[in-house]
């Protein structure tokens, strides 16, 4: 076989496999538009006419968007603390030297190995010792100390950051925090960045921690509106309209990843070679 | 002498600053990270119920997770749906790699490819739960319908199946689902270990008429060894805490409850779902969870290390 020929047949098995990551998404976006009925007696690619139907029956059940207002509520200020105060800790581990410094980057190693359900059921007695119950507080604030986060950013800190630029705005006489968001932010932003957006993914899509902190519905955040959903619509008739609850809880996501997918792919990739 | 002892105290006073820098994270890993994962450790020590006094009974909890029939069955479950996912996620990006590596095909296209294969990783568990049990429903599922008319368009009857609903064939299902969902983050992760090799490596051989399997396994394999034990020992540490799509998509009430029931959703069960609240005994299901965790990953490092030698 030429090599034409083969390389034709690995492109054509890198499409069928690329068709099969976007059919359930296609398939999704179709049936969101077409009735129950349509949906379970015919398989198709053409949308229906049914969206404003399927819409009506959905936001009878539930209101999507105040689920996704709510995951702002908490994805957004998770993202940001979890963002400046990883690189305020990363910026203190690599450019001063003070005891117990080696101490607590140990612990961050330590504990970027432990599986997070080792703190799960001790995580909730505190939220309700501390009556956090109900409240977006356990979901944002422990954003702050993310040892990934700081581990990443420190070694970036030590390969970016000249420690002679410091101490030239030292010598100027320039405070210490004022040199970190004048001099040392600009700089590691990029890393803060890709971060940053992979935080922003996790806090949104995170389902098992809302889960157990939340019990009111209208506190629930998206995904466990949707686990909700799932549990109270009954899908078999209303298939259209469970199609459109995907639809509408995917769209957001899809619209971050399109303007960040080079973020996306290279933290992945700084994640395995940072190894 | 005088003067090098102002320097060093300056920098001293200097190193100081260090304190304020680390001390937000400080507070909140000791309140947020580090009690949470000590406490449990005590609790699991305890017979904690729901509510009230906790009472030190030692390895009681530990005992009983030993003998419990359930949590056997549950670790079978994990191990067993993991063994598929990770078969197919990272024989797939081993694949993938292997191809957009080679040497002779110079394969191009790889940021495109490689941004539809991440694709389905970035979508909630929750929504990627609810789609694919909508779709693979038994009677009104898409997934089924399709497959009704495939046959048809051969003359041939298809009898529906039950995906999740079935005990055969619900463990496979989220099996493949997850690895729909992974194996492009695997693939991502493997290809940057390539990319990192330097091109001086591939010219050298080349010059010495080396091949592309030569190539492969004398330089690609070796030199990405290190990141492939990254991501098998991820992999193992995520698919081992596997909760979010089988406990999703099976609800209690199905026949298959019981194949898919992970070691998580027995922990889940215990330590949250009303009714049936035992703190200290699931407790002691995270940390035995935690040692096999542990366990597993120390000889998949062994492992690796001994092959390199």
């Amino acid at each position: 076989m030429g090599f034409t020929i083969k390389k034709g047949i690995l492109y054509i098995l890198l499409i069928i496999l690329a068709a099969t990551c976007l059919l359930p998404f296609t398939l999704m976006i179709v049936n969101a538009t077409r009735s129950g009925a349509e949906i379970s007696s015919s398989f198709t690619f053409i949308p229906g006419t049914h969206l404003k139907e399927n819409w009506d029956i959905l936001f009878g059940y539930f209101n999507l968007f105040r689920g996704m207002f709510n995951s702002v509520l908490v994805a957004v200020p998770a993202t940001l603390l979890g963002a400046y105060f990883s690189a305020l800790t990363a910026y203190g581990l690599a450019m001063y030297k003070f005891k117990g410094n080696k101490v607590i980057f140990g612990a961050i190693l330590t504990f970027m190995m432990i599986p997070g359900q080792l703190s799960l059921i001790g995580f909730y007695q505190l939220c309700t010792k501390l009556h956090l119950v109900n409240s977006y507080i356990p979901l944002i604030v422990p954003a702050i100390a993310a040892p990934g986060t700081v581990f990443f950013l420190r070694q970036y800190i030590l390969s970016s950051l000249s420690p002679s630029l410091v101490e030239a705005a030292r010598i100027d006489g320039s405070p210490e925090i004022y040199t970190f968001h004048k001099i040392a932010l600009p700089i590691i932003s990029p890393a803060m960045a890709t971060m940053g957006i992979m935080g922003f993914i996790g806090n949104w899509n995170n389902y098992l921690l809302p889960m157990i902190i939340l019990n009111k519905n209208e506190k629930f955040t998206l995904p466990v509106m949707m686990a909700t959903l799932r549990a109270s619509i009954d899908a078999a008739r209303n298939q259209g309209a469970t199609y459109l609850a995907v639809a509408i809880s995917v769209i957001p996501i899809l619209l971050v990843f399109c303007f960040f997918s080079r973020y996306i792919i290279s933290s992945i990739s700084a994640g395995a070679v940072k190894e | 002498m005088s003067k090098i002892n102002k320097k060093r105290s300056k920098l001293t006073a200097y190193n100081n600053w260090g304190y304020a820098f680390v001390a937000p994270f400080v507070i909140v890993f000791l309140i947020f990270s580090v009690y949470p994962v000590l406490r449990t450790l005590y609790l699991s020590f305890t017979d904690l119920k729901v509510m009230g006094q906790a009472h030190f009974i030692g390895l009681d909890n530990y005992t009983r997770v030993v003998t419990d029939k359930f949590f056997w069955i549950a670790l079978w479950n994990t191990v067993r749906i993991w063994t598929v996912n990770i078969v197919l996620q990272l024989g797939l990006a081993f694949l993938l790699m292997m191809v957009f590596s080679d040497v002779k095909y110079k394969m191009a296209g790889l940021s495109v490819f490689r941004v539809v294969y991440y694709l389905p990783n970035l979508i909630a568990a929750t929504s990627v739960a609810f789609l694919f049990s909508t779709l693979l429903d038994w009677r009104f599922g898409t997934f089924n319908i399709l497959l009704n008319q495939v046959y048809k368009l051969f003359g041939a009857h298809y009898a529906p199946i039950d995906w999740i609903g079935n005990s055969a064939t619900a463990g496979p299902t989220i099996a493949v689902i997850q690895s729909w969902m992974w194996f492009g983050n695997s693939f991502i992760m493997l290809m940057a270990g390539v990319q990192g090799i330097s091109k001086d490596y591939f010219e050298a051989a080349a010059i010495d008429g080396a091949g592309r399997w030569t190539i492969f396994g004398k330089i690609t394999l070796p030199l990405i060894k290190p990141i492939m034990m990254y991501v098998a020992i991820t992999s193992l540490i995520g698919g081992l805490q596997m909760f979010d799509l089988p406990y999703l998509m099976v609800n209690p009430a199905t026949a298959s409850y019981g194949s898919v029931q992970t070691v998580m959703m027995y922990l889940y069960k215990f330590g949250f779902t009303s009714g049936t609240v035992q703190t200290g005994f699931a407790s002691a299901i995270a940390y035995a969870l935690f040692l096999i965790i542990l366990s597993v990953s120390l000889l998949q490092i062994k492992l690796f290390n001994r092959k390199e030698k």
